[in-house]
């Protein structure tokens, strides 16, 4: 059995009466490359501020490679490369300075590294980092997070400002660190980022998990995204939503019993009918529309 | 010692400002003094006189006409008063800095454990304000030198001594309330600095008000005083140092258990 890269328990965060996150609960195997996802608010940074150690959790616990996070911080400290969704750097610092820096608080010799790092990315050094594009300020904190070598790698919104070349070079560079052994973490709300690169991911909603597991697994929830031709209006039954008509096509996502729906449709005169796998994207809308309506629903029949 | 190489390396321009500019200012006080001595020998009775103004600027204790009690006064409220600031702003920005400017994500998340950050920028500040004491020192002794008087060096390893531990006292306060700041706060400690200056010219003024002197660093730093005893106060300094260490105390506590936002 995979030791455990990250194992959280009935982890709650609150700052004041805002919550940060509330009972969340995951577990990611070391050497996997596992997505994040959640709008924002959610509890995506808050979750990986904890498991940097930035901030302390309310209870629950956070522990890496079996270290409790915030007992052994320095230690888990070392096991990790952690890229912040804004990288910011002392003022006047040359990149190289940067860099160089990052390696000396870590008492490692990194330099043959930072150097192949900075090669692949195209990151110019000699540039001061007040110079520096967001862009290029996420490439000098990709090669402060990864030189070392981590086990862990925890991303914050990883690709933010990197042009697609960039982006492609950086999983490519991350897929190279899980080939040998390293474990990635990576926080996203670009679900299509999260469905091309993880193997695994888990769906953050108003601060705990709402769905975990395999991507391929996500993918294939109930909820099915249905296509059809020919009709003038919706069959009126529940389990219906995120309608989009474009001429006569009627496209919606569907997540109650697939029968019902057939013997609904049967009644109606159709030139075409597709129901298809929803992409990773939708499973996410899923988990968020559901919770909408329900509320919505709730708050209807409050009112009635 | 990454750290501090860091943080000095990071407050340089600053120190070499700051130094550069009390050092200005002392020197030309000096270079004035020739001048001003043959002026204000024999004024004694006229500065004895002026009230309030004399009571609290110390100026019934001291002859004016000589070096030690011109230096005391005039040389004493440039060090005096910039060297607080300076140590306030030191003290104040080095730990808030961090999340001001952005970068404790950057730091905090390098394997170094918070007391050690706390410990090494702690001896870098120090560091900062020993160098400009001992410029500052090495500045006035050369400036005694240049107008052709001899160093009294008695009164003025005692003054200087006294404005170091002023100095380390305020920044050994602004330190703690630094831990419990989100952002620089320069204004907070220059506003400490200046607030703990004018208790001791309260102190000075009435014997109603006279503990202020157990509170101020001032207090065992007034210029005036310590030329006139021929000393320094001994318990309002060890008070005083007790005073910083329970603000760097404060520092370690916070900071070992802060949010980093």
């Amino acid at each position: 059995m995979k030791e455990k890269a990250i194992e959280i328990e009935r982890l709650t965060k609150y700052y004041g009466k805002s919550r940060g996150v509330d009972n969340l609960n995951l577990s990611v195997k070391a050497g996997e490359i596992f997505g994040f996802i959640g709008p924002n608010g959610a509890g995506k940074s808050t979750t990986i501020r904890i498991l940097t150690g930035l901030i302390k959790c309310d209870s629950g616990s956070a522990k890496i490679f079996g270290k409790d996070v915030a007992k052994q911080k320095t230690q888990v400290l070392k096991e990790i490369g952690y890229l912040p969704s804004e990288a910011v750097f002392y003022s006047g610092m040359r990149v190289r300075d940067v860099i160089r820096l990052s390696a000396d608080l870590r008492g490692i010799d990194c330099r043959k590294e930072a150097d192949i790092l900075c090669t692949r990315l195209e990151l110019d050094t000699s540039k001061k980092v007040e110079e520096l594009s967001l862009g290029n300020r996420k490439k000098a904190a990709v090669v402060c997070a990864l030189q070392h070598k981590p086990s862990l790698c925890i991303l914050d919104e990883p690709t933010g400002g990197m042009d697609p070349l960039i982006q492609k070079e950086f999983f490519s560079i991350l897929k190279e660190h899980s080939a040998q052994g390293a474990t990635i973490f990576l926080s996203s709300h670009i679900l299509s980022e999260v469905q091309e690169n993880c193997t695994q991911a888990a769906v953050i909603k108003d601060g705990a998990v709402a769905a975990v597991g395999s991507v391929s697994e996500l993918a294939k929830v109930q909820t099915k995204r249905i296509t059809i031709r020919g009709i003038q209006n919706l069959p009126q039954i529940s389990g219906i939503h995120k309608v989009k008509w474009e001429n006569d096509a009627c496209s919606f996502l569907y997540g109650e019993d697939i029968n019902n729906l057939i013997r609904a449709l049967a009644t109606l005169d159709l030139k075409d009918l597709t129901i298809v796998e929803p992409g990773l994207e939708e499973v996410f809308l899923h988990y968020y529309i559901t919770s909408a309506a329900a509320e919505q629903e709730e708050q209807h029949t409050a009112a009635k | 010692m990454v750290l501090i190489k860091h943080e000095i390396k990071q407050a340089r321009k600053a120190l070499i400002i700051w130094t550069i500019a009390i050092s200005f200012l002392l020197v030309i006080c000096i270079l004035i003094f020739p001048e001003m001595g043959g002026e204000l020998t024999g004024m004694e009775d006229l500065f004895s006189s002026m009230g309030a103004f004399t009571e609290a600027f110390g100026m019934n204790q001291v002859n004016f006409g000589t070096l030690p009690g011109f230096y005391a006064v005039e040389c004493g409220n440039i060090l005096g008063l910039g060297g607080a600031f300076f140590a306030a702003m030191c003290g104040v920005c080095v730990l808030a800095k961090e999340e001001g400017s952005r970068t404790a994500e950057f730091l905090l998340s390098h394997p170094v454990s918070r007391k050690k950050i706390v410990t090494e920028k702690l001896i870098a500040v120090v560091f900062e304000i020993t160098i400009m004491n001992l410029f500052v020192f090495f500045a006035a002794v050369c400036a005694v030198a240049a107008v052709g008087e001899s160093v009294p060096w008695k009164e003025f390893c005692l003054l200087h001594f006294a404005y170091f531990l002023m100095q380390l006292e305020i920044l050994g306060i602004c330190f703690g309330i630094s831990a419990f700041l989100g952002r620089g706060g320069i204004g907070i400690g220059l506003g400490v600095a200046a607030c703990l200056y004018f208790a001791n010219l309260i102190a000075n003024l009435s014997e109603h008000a006279e503990f202020l002197k157990y509170i101020t660093p001032f207090g065992y730093a007034d210029g005036a005083d310590i030329v006139a005893k021929g000393s320094i106060d001994t318990g309002l300094a060890i008070l005083g140092m007790l005073y910083g260490a329970a603000g760097i105390a404060a520092a370690y506590i916070k900071y070992y258990t802060k949010d980093i936002q």
